[in-house]
């Protein structure tokens, strides 16, 4: 390898390499993010708040340009507290991508939002419980995977939507996802975890030749998430299965949710919680070669930016400069285009939609540019807006209404696209997706696998 | 492995665009390689090439004027052909939606201030408001849009000289929304025609117009008729009211830019060009004068992009493609040098309007838009510029900030393309 391929940080303040420089304390030290420079870079040209979804369809609600750096600059008034309509804000961060200057919108965002259910949120509300229920999904289908089945039927029935409806404030529109037979983490034990993958990774790197490699220049660590865990188990196998073949081998360290939903709803100290434990159980691996893989594009957000951000934890910035998403991954370390142009599958159609998190990586363009080119498929971008339902934001009763409309504009496109199959990475636009147009919905590695397993 | 192509052209704006469609006509696969969100949202959507040297304007005709620029300027490098070039691009991306190709000489558009800016191409919801036509004119401001005040623009016209006479009004817009609402909600509104007392937006903004109608022969909005839907929107009002009407460009965020911004990368889409958006160049890999790899920050780790030729499109100061602090001036990619006075009181005029040295900063171009050193030689033989990053154009007071990018993009895109298949 040579630098370019594992390029480190640049050091950005040569003067603090000089041996005769002494930094000088200005101001105390303080645990508190700073948020003022950030606040200080916004000059209100409103960027953000034309590229905001919920600004758009929502009249009532300010926008990221008064959630951000507005918001903080009033709080600076001690007898000010953060306004209610934070908890509109549905996190897709669209806002940081827009902002020419540089406003870190969606740190000032979660921020207030941790805030606002700290101080102002009645923890006995309907909506506190029914926030903090949702946030915590990953406890919850914990539980409910225990007795896949059962579960399955009991949240499919009208009766239990209804009461979620009306004692909980969860829409009884959308169906519950449905719990897998057997959980992605249990097929990994069944088929003989990470030693398994070993073996199937040196097989791999034994047929495709070429130069020797050391076993330590491929490795990963794969994050699931929990919705591959326990909903959609197929797309963690595909993605053991398409790393395995390109000859990697695959660890799946305990992990907990990677925190999106917790940030979305202001549950920062249940995030903080599960980062802690998602870092001290991924950073020790890193010395040993590995890179963390996600295949939620949330997730791989969540431990990019949110995480050191957010949270000042022994090893986070090491995760998180190490935290790929999965094709990304490919297309940096391997010739994946080369082994596409090669491939062929049957012949299918896509309706790509590329999630808000996933675009605010820089990736929202990586699975059209690289299907196009698979002998078989044809894939078509369904526009640039979000899918509106942004993880447990849709699922809230008051906020159902909203979701679909900003949801409308994707499932146009969608009905008017050549594909009636839909191909996203994030597990909530799924849901949306195959709400809004009765869609099956797959995942960019379940193609992949398709075509080159 | 890195992500690999022939061209990478890094930036988002109008010369990135023009660049990376430039290079694609070679033959040459080609990456665009943006940060944010396009600039060209903030952008008015007029292309002007060349409407004033020193004291000298408003031209009639920019080509004929070239010779009258100072011998740095970029239009020298690129020649007429370039900016032919670049305008021909231009067209082809964007089709029937802009008008102007029919001729060399300059429109003279109207903008919100009242004043008018020579241009060469224009949006065609512009077109019947062109001060040159002839015509008298209704402005209509709304009071919820306070960034056009259309009877202030009316007396600016007025006072210009211009051959038609000019009277604006305020109205309240058919729909009310929050205080700060944005042109795009009014557009949204149009769009869908929403239902109003008394009937839809369209059918109450037409009948609030026509009772102020007195005879005038053309009728001026804020640009924001629409977004979706506009040419429907424009439709319906002129019939309504038996008069052609137009938009009025206006500041950012533009409804005009971000439309432009949707055609330009639909055209890039149709040219086959890749596209990595949401991330900036950072810092590149260097080998015997030419540039290896690009590094991008991802979210705190850098990824290589590689590629045979590298055109930078980062833009000028407001773009950040140009950096200062107290000390020096920088072009922070790749270090290039940038030129500028030792003495920071010299940067700038007392005046707000003078010829500010601060404008005219950036790169020094050789004959094939490289980067030079001091003395003169190429930084790098495969790294070439466009567009705001190039030095030598004072494109404000000259309004040649467009034709500058597009005359720029298409020579340093072609040459790019051309030299990455040799």
């Amino acid at each position: 390898m040579s630098d370019a391929e594992s390029p480190t940080k640049p050091t950005l303040t040569p003067a603090a390499q000089t041996e005769d420089f002494e930094p000088v304390e200005v101001f105390p030290e303080t645990t508190e993010m700073d948020l003022r420079p950030g606040s200080d870079n916004c000059y209100k040209c409103t960027a953000c708040d034309v590229s905001c979804p919920v600004a758009e369809v929502d009249d009532k609600f300010p926008g990221p340009k008064f959630q951000g750096p507005e918001q903080w600059r009033l709080k600076r008034k001690e007898d000010t507290s953060v306004d209610s309509s934070i908890m509109s804000c549905s996190n897709c961060m669209r806002c940081d991508d827009a902002c020419p200057s540089g406003v870190p919108l969606s740190q000032m965002h979660n921020t207030a939002r941790g805030e606002y259910v700290e101080t102002e949120m009645d923890k006995l509300s309907r909506e506190y419980i029914r926030n903090r229920i949702l946030s915590n999904y990953g406890t919850l289908a914990w539980f409910g995977s225990k007795v896949p089945r059962l579960t399955n039927a009991v949240m499919g029935n009208s009766l239990v939507q209804q009461i979620n409806e009306k004692v909980l404030g969860i829409t009884s529109e959308r169906d519950f996802p449905e719990f897998a037979t057997q959980t992605f983490r249990e097929w990994w034990e069944e088929r003989g975890g990470a030693a398994t993958s070993k073996e199937r990774a040196q097989e791999a790197r034994a047929e495709r030749g070429g130069p020797q490699v050391r076993s330590e220049d491929k490795r990963v660590a794969y994050f699931h998430g929990c919705y591959s865990n326990y909903n959609t188990p197929e797309v963690g196998k595909a993605m053991v299965r398409v790393f395995e073949s390109f000859g990697y081998e695959v660890v799946v360290p305990k992990q907990r949710c990677s925190g999106t939903p917790m940030f979305a709803n202001g549950m920062l100290d249940d995030a903080r919680r599960a980062a802690g434990i998602n870092v001290e159980n991924f950073s020790g691996l890193l010395n040993e070669g590995y890179d963390v893989i996600a295949s939620c594009t949330s997730c791989s957000m969540s431990l990019r930016q949110e995480y050191p951000e957010l949270f000042d934890i022994d090893g986070i910035e090491d995760v998180s400069e190490h935290t790929y998403e999965a094709l990304e991954y490919l297309r940096i370390h391997e010739d994946l285009e080369g082994a596409i142009a090669e491939a062929s599958v049957s012949d299918q159609a896509f309706a790509y939609h590329a999630p808000c998190h996933g675009r605010n990586q820089g990736l929202d363009r990586q699975a059209v540019e690289l299907f196009r080119e698979l002998d078989g498929v044809t894939i078509e971008d369904v526009g640039d807006s979000c899918s509106g339902i942004s993880g447990t934001y849709g699922w809230k009763s008051e906020k159902y209404d909203v979701s679909m409309q900003i949801g409308a504009d994707m499932f146009d496109h969608m009905e008017h696209a050549e594909g009636d199959v839909g191909m996203t990475e994030c597990p909530t636009c799924s849901m949306q997706m195959a709400h809004g147009s009765g869609y099956e919905i797959r995942h960019p590695l379940q193609l992949l696998e398709e075509a080159l397993v | 492995m890195a992500i690999t192509d022939d061209v990478l052209v890094i930036g988002g704006g109008l010369a990135a665009c023009t660049a990376a469609l430039a290079a694609a006509e070679t033959g040459a696969r080609v990456r665009l390689l943006a940060h944010k969100k396009s600039t060209l949202r903030q952008a008015s959507g007029l292309i002007d090439v060349l409407g004033y040297s020193g004291s000298d304007g408003p031209f009639a005709n920019p080509f004929e004027n070239i010779d009258s620029l100072p011998a740095n300027h970029p239009y020298h490098v690129t020649g007429k052909d370039g900016i032919r070039d670049g305008l021909r691009i231009f067209d082809e991306a964007v089709g029937t939606a802009y008008q102007g190709g029919h001729t060399d000489t300059n429109a003279l558009v109207l903008t919100y201030g009242g004043t008018v800016k020579p241009t060469a191409r224009y949006p065609e919801s512009v077109a019947p408001g062109l001060a040159s036509a002839s015509g008298d004119m209704l402005l209509v401001g709304f009071d919820s849009i306070t960034d056009f005040d259309a009877p202030v623009a009316a007396q600016h016209l007025d006072a210009a000289g211009v051959p038609f006479s000019a009277r604006g009004i305020t109205i309240p817009f058919p729909e009310k929304f929050r205080a700060d609402a944005k042109v795009t909600r009014f557009a949204k509104a149009l769009d869908r025609n929403e239902s109003v007392s008394g009937g839809t937006v369209r059918s109450a903004l037409a009948d609030a117009v026509a009772e102020e109608l007195d005879g005038e022969a053309r009728v001026g909005f804020p640009a924001m008729l629409g977004d979706d839907h506009d040419e429907e929107v424009r439709d319906e009002l002129a019939e309504r009211l038996g008069v052609p009407v137009f938009e009025v460009p206006t500041g950012p965020p533009s409804l005009p830019g971000l439309k432009l911004e949707d055609r330009l990368f639909d055209a890039l889409d149709d040219a086959g060009v890749h596209i990595s958006s949401g991330n900036p160049a950072v810092d590149y890999e260097a080998e015997d004068g030419r540039i290896e790899t690009v590094l991008v920050d991802q979210k705190s780790r850098l990824t290589p992009y590689e590629a045979d030729q590298i055109v930078l499109a980062t833009g000028g100061l407001v773009g950040k493609g140009i950096g200062s602090d107290r000390e020096s001036v920088t072009e922070p990619v790749f270090g290039c040098r940038i030129p500028y006075p030792e003495d920071r009181y010299r940067w700038s005029e007392s005046e707000a309007f003078g010829d500010h040295a601060f404008a005219r900063f950036g790169v020094v171009p050789d004959d094939e838009l490289r980067p030079t050193d001091e003395d003169g030689e190429p930084h790098f033989e495969n790294l070439r510029a466009a567009g705001g990053v190039v030095g030598g154009a004072h494109v404000a007071h000259e309004k040649s900030a467009s034709g500058v990018s597009l005359a720029t993009g298409a020579v340093a895109g072609r040459l790019a393309g051309e030299e990455a298949q040799q």
